[in-house]
């Protein structure tokens, strides 16, 4: 075993920390003109071939082959600068990644480059209010009229869903197929007088994710990704190319970096409270899950970096992570005493105190529910990892 | 940049897996705890002819020169087995010796432990850790009792804790007085070893790092205990019927195991770490290795509980195998010393 990245990383290392000093400079801009700059250096960078590295570049990505540690330095020097990487969100994560394996020539060119430019923000259309953990029970239905379908329905926890300018969406069109088999896969301009979009408050009192209404709501038979009905197979396309990274391990060790530091700033009984020995005790027992976790990711990434198929902790790392993140939530409740009475001011703002843990308190429940319940990631595990057998009441 | 084991190493997990198996199936291993037999010297031969007693010594001593990342894979398919025979201790001395500078001691013992001629057990003593040993040296004999020293009957040296955290080599013989005592997981015996005035050839080896190759080894150990309970518990979720319907199909019943190889799989990395970070002298190698030991302590013991649970009646009978991975798993967790100790000198190495 060896965690150094080798000589020849390392030295590309150096190639991107020189480009970063000269094309990175935020301190010389003005603020109106960030924007411009940030889009430029953006350029730049792809011409280098550190962003948009699994982009053909007939669309304006850098085409670079595979490279997962080649990516892993990229991903570090750019935060080591805190330089910006493309455009995030469920355009990039999931809408080109699908159009790159399964759109046409013309879907390809329509979209990929204004995705990338972030001119297209795309909100996601897969849960309704009745299709929750059992997805392809979806009810939002698309009829179609000559070259356009028609839609009728209802989606719910689209994140980004008030920027949102288009949507990929689940809708079920064929009426008597079996119920993974009825699916298509669509994407549509949500500017369009049918569609109406209301903000979900959350726990969190805040609201990042929408509903949103679909009345007679048309988009053009072009834009339909895949065959007709084989859209759930379609919404399973994943970007494959140089995925691994221990982001999540580095964002764990930072929040168990600062229960540590939260343990030493609180005081108990006249003197820190790191010096009690429970606290001490708790810390431990969690960094040995933290540690866990880091080294999994290690595992995993070193897998994707040979080429190899990923080992079966894989499944778990989304529960393993929700896990932890509930341990660290409880912990650091215990520390915070009584402040955890008070209601953080939003994150961002002046004048947070210990309390601001709650905002960890509830993200890390969030965590449990999005992208697949930790039931959901149980049932996987189970069946995917160890091969227990399937429940028939939840089909194929 | 790599972080998965080599096809070379899962080779060596293999060979040592059937030998295990081939060695010490289940109807042996019953033989063993119904028995009074120390431990059983058939497979612990065969092991020892595979050269686990020699993975981390130098090769002019017959030898492979391995780390303890090798070492550790072994001792972890040694857990999965339920190995009897005191395999830690067997390694542990065996690389006290060689990491000492005494060439007398290192031609008289490691060819010996290499092959298996010599079995060697740890002595530690007290509270485990180096600081607490209590073994007295006058000169070069020593004097004192020590606890829980495995398979004390058969070994023909013993790697002693001496008072101020030193080592020495102490041969069976008459100034050696072993004293049984039962033992919760009876596949490692263990006994009460008394040193009166005996010959000693003091070591100059580091004791913290063996210490740590010791706590490394036996988190691997549960490591593989903890594989096999879960690996029992799936295969029997698959085949037992209940309400006309495989258990396992059962979504309470799946999810209770899914938890368990939450417990299990990731704990892999951190073995695997622990022992690499030995074997490149990184600065935080002795707390990987305590906070890996007490993680795969309390790993192991929840696993254990937790397969028994799940299996109902017949996993708490004490012909079902189960058995023996959940004594070992009770006896594992305190052995070196519980987790709450690791955790605390790991809190220490933090400075917090």
């Amino acid at each position: 075993m060896d965690l150094s990245y080798g000589e020849e990383n390392e030295s590309y290392r150096k190639d991107v920390r020189e480009f970063l000093k000269v094309a990175w400079n935020p301190a010389s801009v003005e603020k109106p003109a960030m924007k411009a700059y940030i889009a430029g250096f953006r350029e730049k960078a792809t011409g280098k071939g550190y962003l948009y590295r699994a982009i053909p570049r007939e669309f304006g990505g850098s085409q670079q082959p595979v490279d997962v540690l080649k990516a892993q330095v990229i991903r570090e020097e750019f935060a080591r600068a805190r330089a910006p990487m493309e455009v995030g969100g469920n355009g990039m994560n999931m809408v080109v990644p699908t159009l790159l394996e399964r759109g046409t020539q013309e879907q390809k060119e329509q979209f990929i480059r204004k995705t990338m430019s972030g001119e297209y923000i795309w909100g996601q259309g897969y849960s309704e209010p009745g299709s929750g953990s059992d997805l392809a029970s979806v009810r939002t239905k698309a009829v179609l009229d000559g070259d356009k379908w028609v839609i009728n329905g209802q989606k719910i926890w689209t994140s980004q869903g008030m920027d949102a300018t288009h949507m990929f969406m689940l809708a079920r069109t064929e009426a008597d197929a079996p119920k993974h088999a009825g699916i298509t896969y669509l994407l549509l301009s949500l500017d369009h007088p049918g569609v109406t979009r209301q903000p979900i408050k959350q726990i969190t009192g805040g609201a990042t994710f929408c509903e949103f209404f679909f009345e007679d709501v048309t988009t053009p038979v072009a834009w339909q990704i895949g065959d007709r009905g084989d859209g759930w197979n379609v919404s399973k396309t994943t970007l494959k190319h140089e995925r691994a990274s221990i982001g999540s391990a580095d964002m764990l060790g930072h929040q168990f970096a600062q229960l540590v530091k939260l343990a030493k700033e609180t005081q108990r009984n006249g003197q820190p409270a790191i010096k009690d020995p429970l606290v001490r005790d708790a810390l431990v027992r969690i960094e040995g899950w933290v540690l866990a976790h880091r080294y999994s990711s290690y595992r995993l990434f070193s897998h994707a970096a040979a080429g190899d198929p990923p080992p079966s902790v894989g499944l778990m790392m989304k529960l393993l992570l929700t896990e932890i993140g509930h341990d660290i939530a409880l912990t650091a409740e215990d520390m915070i005493g009584d402040e955890a009475m008070l209601e953080p001011a939003p994150p961002g703002t002046r004048g947070r105190g210990p309390e601001k843990w709650l905002d960890q308190i509830m993200g890390s429940l969030g965590n449990s529910i999005a992208g697949g319940t930790t039931n959901i990631q149980r049932n996987i595990i189970g069946e995917r990892g160890l091969g227990l057998p399937r429940d028939p009441a939840m089909g194929a | 940049m790599r972080f998965h084991l080599s096809e070379e190493q899962g080779a060596i997990q293999d060979a040592i897996r059937g030998t295990l198996a081939d060695s010490l199936p289940s109807e042996k291993l019953h033989k063993l705890i119904d028995g009074e037999a120390e431990f059983d010297r058939e497979s612990w031969d065969a092991l020892m002819a595979l050269g686990l007693g020699g993975l981390m010594l130098p090769e002019q001593y017959g030898g492979s020169d391995l780390g303890l990342l090798d070492a550790a894979l072994s001792a972890e398919v040694g857990g999965e087995g339920a190995v009897s025979g005191p395999l830690i201790g067997q390694i542990a001395t065996g690389l006290a010796i060689a990491e000492s500078d005494d060439d007398d001691a290192k031609s008289a013992w490691l060819p010996k432990l290499a092959t298996g001629d010599a079995v060697a057990t740890l002595a530690f003593g007290r509270d485990w850790l180096p600081e607490s040993w209590d073994v007295s040296a006058v000169g070069n004999r020593v004097s004192g009792s020590v606890r829980f020293v495995q398979a004390a009957t058969m070994a023909d040296v013993y790697l002693v804790g001496l008072a101020g955290g030193k080592l020495a080599l102490v041969e069976a013989g008459e100034h050696v007085e072993v004293q049984p005592l039962e033992s919760f997981d009876r596949t490692r015996r263990q006994s009460t070893v008394i040193f009166n005035s005996a010959p000693a050839t003091l070591l100059s080896a580091d004791s913290g790092r063996i210490f740590d190759v010791a706590l490394i080894l036996a988190a691997a150990d549960a490591l593989g205990g903890a594989q096999k309970a879960l690996d029992m518990t799936v295969a029997y979720a698959k085949e037992r019927e209940q309400f006309g319907q495989p258990i396992g199909q059962f979504q309470a019943l799946k999810h209770q195991i899914a938890q368990m190889a939450l417990e299990v799989e990731p704990a892999r990395a951190l073995v695997w770490y622990a022992a690499y970070a030995f074997d490149k002298g990184l600065d935080d190698a002795r707390r990987a290795a305590a906070i890996a030991n007490a993680h795969l302590s309390d790993r192991f013991v929840s696993i254990g509980r937790a397969a028994v649970a799940a299996h109902g009646g017949i996993g708490y009978t004490w012909e079902y195998d189960l058995s023996i991975w959940f004594r070992r798993s009770i006896y594992s967790r305190a052995y070196l010393g519980g987790p709450a100790v690791h955790r605390e000198r790991a809190a220490q190495l933090a400075n917090w």
